[in-house]
């Protein structure tokens, strides 16, 4: 389960609007309490691809994220993107490079509005869609 | 043989003081640390990043091709850095490690509607 506030939930579909129309991106930190995986931080990331099909975290990004988790003491969560012409749910691509079965991949649609977002777990493949609460 | 493997680094780690050999501090993320030993941080050694990561593929079989190319140039998804800095811009399997520096793998975050 991923529980985010509204705010996140917000920052997490504008930096992906903002992105268009490339597909946009960013890391989630955050703490694990049990089965919730509980949203802290979310930090946008450029799309170093600048691709409507593709997307890859900005590498500086990515370990400014990872020091900022080690200063705070919290976990890197996860990481969210943007379908921008389909739906939220992991691509064969998204699955093939799922690096962390620990991470929680949020999925966002901008395919057409509201706005779709949706998390799920991605273990040896196999995928596995998380309730997400926004609190 | 991996055991050994492990073991002949940490015997050329302990003898840098004496011999001048550079070492350095490497930070391995969650995901590679069953590959690595389960170990958050190890020491090691090398002249250069590609020497590094050469070094800890023979040591541990397990993450072979995860590091380097069989050309031996940077696997494509993974991150290096140097301190702050992606080796991408400091010549990659080239950039130089110095004594004390802190080295830290990232796999490439990655991935989108389709390839």
């Amino acid at each position: 389960m991923l529980v985010l506030n509204e705010q996140q939930r917000d920052a997490i579909v504008a930096t992906c609007i903002r992105a268009l129309p490339d597909e946009g991106c960013g890391i989630l930190l955050g703490v694990n309490d049990g089965d919730r995986a509980i949203v802290r931080h979310v930090m946008a990331s450029e799309n170093v691809l600048h691709s409507a099909k593709v997307y890859e975290i900005d590498p500086k990004m990515l370990l400014r994220a990872y020091r900022r988790a080690d200063d705070e003491v919290i976990d890197v969560l996860g990481v969210f993107h943007s379908h921008t012409h389909s739906e939220a749910y992991p691509s064969p691509t998204d699955v093939a490079q799922a690096p962390d079965p620990q991470w929680h991949y949020v999925l966002v649609s901008l395919r057409a509005l509201p706005t779709q977002l949706r998390s799920f777990r991605i273990v040896d493949d196999a995928v596995d869609e998380e309730e997400v609460v926004v609190s | 043989m991996a055991a050994g493997a492990k073991v002949d680094v940490v015997s050329r780690v302990l003898d840098q003081s004496e011999s001048g050999i550079m070492t350095a501090v490497l930070r391995v993320p969650t995901v590679l640390r069953p590959a690595l030993g389960g170990v958050a941080t190890m020491q090691v050694e090398g002249a250069t990043i590609g020497g590094v990561l050469s070094e800890l593929s023979d040591a541990y079989p397990a993450v072979k091709g995860q590091l380097l190319n069989d050309d031996g140039t940077l696997h494509r998804f993974l991150n290096v850095y140097i301190n702050d800095d992606d080796v991408r811009y400091l010549g990659g399997v080239n950039a130089p490690v110095a004594n004390d520096d802190e080295i830290t793998l990232l796999p490439a975050v990655a991935g989108g509607a389709s390839g």
